[in-house]
């Protein structure tokens, strides 16, 4: 029963991730906490300056941690694990009285909306072209979008954004730099109609370039050598001996087996991505949860630093355990397996 | 000793052999050479052209000429040179965290490889765990509580953050020469686990250790970069991500004439990255020859 229980790929894949999570709490409790310049004394220190009692101020930094300064640590971090466990990551200190998690609800949208759909674009794409300059090896086409992708693949996607701006805004002057920063434009709610869509899909579309560039590199590097690899397999060969038609090989046996490795990819492209956007979403101030951590980062707002890391991460593993039962799904030989590590 | 100066002579062997196949290949031997002259000119170019000293009232914002090749900063001072002079930082950086997260990954990946069982899977579990956790995000969020004053103290965080991915390549590299013929031959006839590691398997896996230190190189001048942006690394010395931040904060993005002032130090770092990677793969080419034809 037990080895029944140990041996359940999904039971074993929620385990790891509650571990990864309750990991990531405890590093972020502690690096806040514990290290040297410590931020609770930062904050006191901050507060007293400001005109406040040194009592009084503790309190409030008490208050805007969710912590109890008065307990000893582990009961500390026992709360702050229970605090958080309802869903409760502290207030912002910058802003005050504003609840963390109400912040980061406001903009984890517009991260989820950029992110997912870049994922999406960059997957068909790389996939597609990765098969094509496979198929059509050592023509000029291969060559071309094989080096263009390595160069992709080197440069930091950060400088792409840079460049981007630069390019787009101020040497051509194509898309107006207004576009290109914010989620929405003043005046435009959230509601299901064609101008909301409209407008955010123009906020959002040189980020969406950005990102898809400096991530589709390496999918058709990838792709490309799994196309190759799996047209060396005796089964292809079997199947052209047999007369069946390059389309029906190309689909029902090379892309199908080329394809499949690439899903565990996917998860670490979407940690890779939402930790991007800590420097893209800067770069373009669109409102997200890059933006909220990197402006959280400069103001020192530790209580909204530490809370929109947590739920970053959050939203990184179960998009990772997302990723391993869609692959789990389409491959039955790891769910066998038992992990297939 | 002994184990030392056959690991060192072995090494040498390996690296001629590297070095002659590599100048058959065209990209590889110009990444190479390419690599060689950044780092070059960032450590001693600074000797021949040291930093302009004073602002430049005349001369500010303007295009490349022939007078300055890469045009002037908000303050009139020659780009070209500012990017001479910016260099160091970031090679220094990119190596140490290279070095650093090599020699952990290296480490912690043949140790798991070789004991196996409990501990080997119990490293391995925690290496995916480690590897799924957003890496930059977090450094950035240690990166303000920390006071990061010097180049040696921000290597040693990023390696610490950045070797997991390569140790879980080191532990697969030594399984499969593990298995090779030759190791299992000198495991049967006893020759002791520290020579078999030193003589036989860490120098036919110098070229794959070498590779994968490059690519946490890039990641690392990818990080480096990024935390100056955000504001995070001091801003007292000049470096490639500095100016290309001080240039953004002086509005530059929004001022076609002085955009050089973000481009010659942008282009210093894509050049860097993009040479670090051809030679890199050019490498991997050359160690692994089944993916001469395939690339």
């Amino acid at each position: 029963m037990v080895e029944r229980i140990t041996n359940n790929f999904i039971l074993r894949r929620i385990v790891k991730a509650l571990f990864t999570v309750w990991l990531v709490t405890t590093i972020t409790f502690f690096v806040i906490r514990a290290m040297p310049g410590n931020a609770v004394d930062i904050l006191i220190q901050d507060l007293t300056a400001q005109g406040m009692s040194a009592d009084d101020a503790r309190t409030q930094a008490a208050s805007l941690l969710s912590i109890n300064l008065n307990a000893p640590a582990h009961e500390q971090y026992l709360e702050y694990l229970a605090n958080v466990t309802r869903g409760d990551l502290g207030r912002s200190y910058k802003s005050r009285g504003l609840f963390v998690t109400d912040l980061v609800v406001q903009v984890l949208p517009w991260t989820l909306f950029s992110v997912g759909l870049s994922l999406l674009i960059t997957f068909v794409l790389g996939i597609a072209l990765g098969a094509i300059i496979a198929y059509t090896r050592d023509s000029w086409i291969d060559h071309l979008i094989s080096n263009l992708a390595a160069m992709l693949d080197a440069v930091s996607p950060y400088l792409i954004g840079l460049l981007a701006i630069l390019l787009l805004n101020v040497t051509w002057k194509l898309v107006p730099l207004s576009e290109m920063r914010g989620a929405l434009s003043p005046g435009i709610q959230p509601e299901f109609s064609f101008e909301f869509f409209a407008d955010a899909f123009t906020h959002v579309k040189v980020l969406l370039l950005v990102y898809v560039l400096a991530s589709v590199g390496s999918w058709i590097l990838i792709m490309k050598s799994n196309t190759i690899t799996t047209l060396g397999e005796d089964y292809v060969t079997v199947a052209r001996a047999r007369g069946l038609s390059d389309f029906r090989i190309l689909t029902a046996y090379v892309g199908r087996n080329a394809t499949l490795p690439l899903f565990t990819r996917l998860a670490i492209s979407i940690g890779f991505a939402v930790g991007g956007s800590l420097l893209l979403e800067s770069l373009f101030t669109y409102r997200g949860v890059g933006f909220l951590l990197a402006r959280a980062i400069s103001e020192r707002d530790y209580p909204v630093m530490q809370g929109v890391f947590l739920v970053i991460t959050i939203s990184v593993v179960a998009a990772n355990l997302v990723a391993d039962f869609l692959y789990g799904w389409l491959d039955p030989r790891i769910r066998i397996a038992g992990g297939g590590n | 000793m002994n184990a030392w100066r056959d690991f060192f002579i072995g090494t040498l062997r390996e690296t001629g052999k590297t070095l002659k196949l590599l100048a058959r290949n065209k990209m590889g031997m110009f990444g190479f050479l390419m690599t060689l002259l950044i780092v070059l000119l960032s450590l001693f170019g600074p000797l021949i052209w040291p930093p302009e000293t004073s602002a430049n009232v005349a001369d500010i914002n303007q295009g490349p000429s022939l007078k300055h090749w890469l045009g002037t900063d908000f303050q009139g001072q020659d780009n070209l040179r500012k990017v001479i002079n910016g260099g160091k930082d970031i090679v220094t950086i990119a190596f140490l965290t290279g070095l650093i997260a090599t020699t952990i990954a290296v480490t912690v990946g043949s140790i798991s490889a070789f004991i196996g069982g409990t501990l080997d899977s119990m490293m391995m579990e925690l290496v995916n765990i480690w590897l799924t956790i957003p890496k930059f995000p977090l450094l950035a969020v240690i990166a303000t509580v920390i006071k990061l004053n010097d180049i040696v103290t921000l290597s040693i965080l990023m390696a610490l953050l950045d070797w997991p991915g390569l140790a879980r390549q080191v532990r697969a590299q030594v399984l499969s020469l593990k298995k090779r013929d030759y190791i299992e031959a000198a495991t049967m006839l006893d020759l002791g686990t520290r020579d078999i590691v030193f003589r036989e398997i860490l120098p036919n896996m110098m070229s794959f250790i070498v590779v994968s230190m490059i690519f946490t190189m890039t990641f690392a001048i990818y990080q480096q970069t990024g935390l100056v942006f955000l504001g995070i690394v001091p801003y007292s010395s000049s470096n490639w991500g500095v100016m290309i931040s001080a240039a953004e904060r002086r509005g530059v993005l929004f001022t076609a004439s002085a955009s050089w002032s973000i481009l010659a130090p942008m282009g210093a770092i894509v050049l860097f990255q993009l040479a670090l990677i051809t030679f890199a793969r050019s490498l991997e080419e050359v160690f692994n020859p089944r993916l001469r034809t395939s690339v």
